[in-house]
């Protein structure tokens, strides 16, 4: 299939109870950070978006949220796909974008490019959805914070590794700062940026 | 003619309108206790009847979900009935009184006397979400506080309070600390409810329509009243039992029997109350002896 065509397939078949459902997970995940949950609903999205990605998207994307790809995705069909499906703007402007989506193995240089929101105005900030290797296999890290009753422990696999770095750095700007979802295929687990996570 | 064409979307908004409140929801919760604008909706009922617990509950709910709706800890009362009628109608899910098995539990002004659990969410119905608003009329400037962490004033408040009635008086919507950062308006719930919030096992979720503002406290997060060393924070508590169900430690309501000065003192949660008579509890004025004596 040309890039073209894959932009017009696949989307929820249901998209009312189908993107509830995935909402609820991502409210509960979001609520209870580092708890690994799995997507049900297929939404056909093109290679390489994973299945989560794919479904985070055509929930909580529309034409108010421009979304910023990752070099990968961008030359693939993904970003047509997620503006063809839920009305989204493709931004090439971190700072304009609502949500990020990354490919796999790919470390941002830095999450301060990303829109932060303001002191006033924290919740203006970007939502970066990462794609990883593996959730629930691979290094253990310890999360703590809000929504964590005092520890969690959540092994995940191919976490880039400026990414703890660049994690110690968004949390003192609280309440500024963005907010991380990691998928991996299916599966995918929320770090808001009140959690603290140590290697 | 189809019998479709007329119905409304699942509980009621469009999908567009719960994608906005879905995001706005997802940083409510990345931020505890800071109040998140967004586009509020008008309602098919007036702003002041839960407007904006509504809007939250009609973005999170699904088939699965079993609503439970209380109004002043009432499951009975007018809001109560039509806001669970409501839901039944536009997205015709399961709705319950008993707390223990509800999913959703949207709230007026009280937190259920049983602790909730980790499956669920607790809505909020809000009016006034700003908590500084009485102390300074001027958005850009409360705005402004939060921004900057800046809640001498709050504390000024409390402190007249105390120099003039000798003790913080404020007895309902009682300003709480979230995670040690946001001062919070928890709604105008009594005080009695502030540390059923704190360290809460189940997520809560506050939506005010009218001032098109949400915000949430997360799981397991620190929920401090505000107070001093030498005045430390204080609950209501009662000398009566319930005259029903015969409960100790619960909030009560004051209920007006006759003009002569005749009252009683009953749960504000009835399904508490309820729960509890039917496990063989059994206050004063249902006593068996009086019974026979009357």
């Amino acid at each position: 299939m040309s890039a073209n065509t894959q932009a017009f397939t696949g989307g929820f078949s249901d998209p009312v109870f189908q993107s509830q459902s995935v909402f609820r997970m991502l409210m509960d995940g979001m609520a209870r950070p580092g708890s690994i949950r799995s997507i049900e609903h297929d939404a056909g999205q093109p290679d390489p978006l994973g299945a989560a990605a794919g479904a985070i998207a055509l929930t909580l994307c529309d034409h108010d949220t421009p979304a910023w790809l990752s070099a990968g995705f961008a030359k693939s069909a993904v970003g047509e796909w997620i503006g063809f499906h839920s009305g989204a703007t493709i931004t090439r402007e971190k700072a304009e974008a609502r949500f990020a989506f990354v490919e796999a193995g790919v470390t941002p240089s830095s999450f301060g490019l990303f829109s932060l929101g303001s002191q006033e105005y924290p919740d203006r900030s970007t939502t970066l959805v990462i794609e990883v290797a593996g959730l629930g296999e691979g290094q253990s890290f310890t999360l703590s914070g809000p929504g964590i009753l005092q520890f969690k422990t959540v092994e995940i696999a191919g976490l880039p590794e400026a990414f703890l770095r660049l994690w110690a750095d968004n949390r003192p700007l609280f309440p500024r700062g963005v907010d991380v979802i990691l998928t991996a295929g299916r599966s995918f687990l929320c770090l808001p940026r009140t959690t603290k996570i140590v290697a | 003619m189809s019998a479709d064409l007329a119905t409304y979307n699942f509980a009621y908004l469009d999908e567009q309108t719960k994608r906005m409140i879905r995001r706005a929801i997802l940083k409510a919760i990345s931020i505890p206790g800071y109040q998140v604008p967004f586009a509020s909706r008008e309602m098919p009922m007036p702003y002041g009847w839960g407007t904006g617990g509504v809007q939250v509950t009609a973005s999170i709910i699904g088939p699965e979900d079993v609503l439970k709706v209380i109004d002043q800890g009432a499951d009975d009362t007018t809001n109560a009935v039509s806001i669970r009628a409501f839901f039944q109608k536009v997205a015709n899910v399961a709705v319950t009184t008993h707390t223990k098995d509800a999913t959703i539990i949207q709230t007026r002004h009280r937190i259920p006397e049983q602790k909730l659990g980790e499956n669920q969410v607790l809505v909020y119905q809000v009016p006034i979400p700003e908590p500084l608003r009485f102390l300074e009329p001027r958005e850009t400037e409360t705005r402004k506080m939060h921004a900057l962490e800046e809640y001498g004033l709050m504390h000024v408040k409390l402190y007249e309070d105390i120099a003039i009635n000798g003790r913080i008086s404020k007895t309902y919507a009682y300003p709480v600390k979230v995670d040690g950062r946001y001062v919070m308006d928890p709604s105008p719930t009594p005080k009695f409810d502030n540390p059923k919030m704190h360290m809460s096992d189940a997520l809560q979720l506050f939506g005010a329509g009218r001032e098109k503002r949400i915000y949430a406290v997360p799981p397991h997060t620190e929920v401090v009243s505000l107070d001093f060393e030498d005045y430390p924070f204080e609950i209501q508590t009662f000398e009566q039992d319930c005259a029903l169900c015969g409960a100790h430690g619960v909030y009560l309501d004051e209920v007006v029997l006759d003009d002569k000065g005749g009252r009683m003192f009953v749960c504000s949660d009835t399904d508490h109350c309820e729960d509890r008579r039917e496990h063989g509890h059994v206050g004063a004025m249902l006593a068996p002896n009086q019974e026979a004596a009357e």
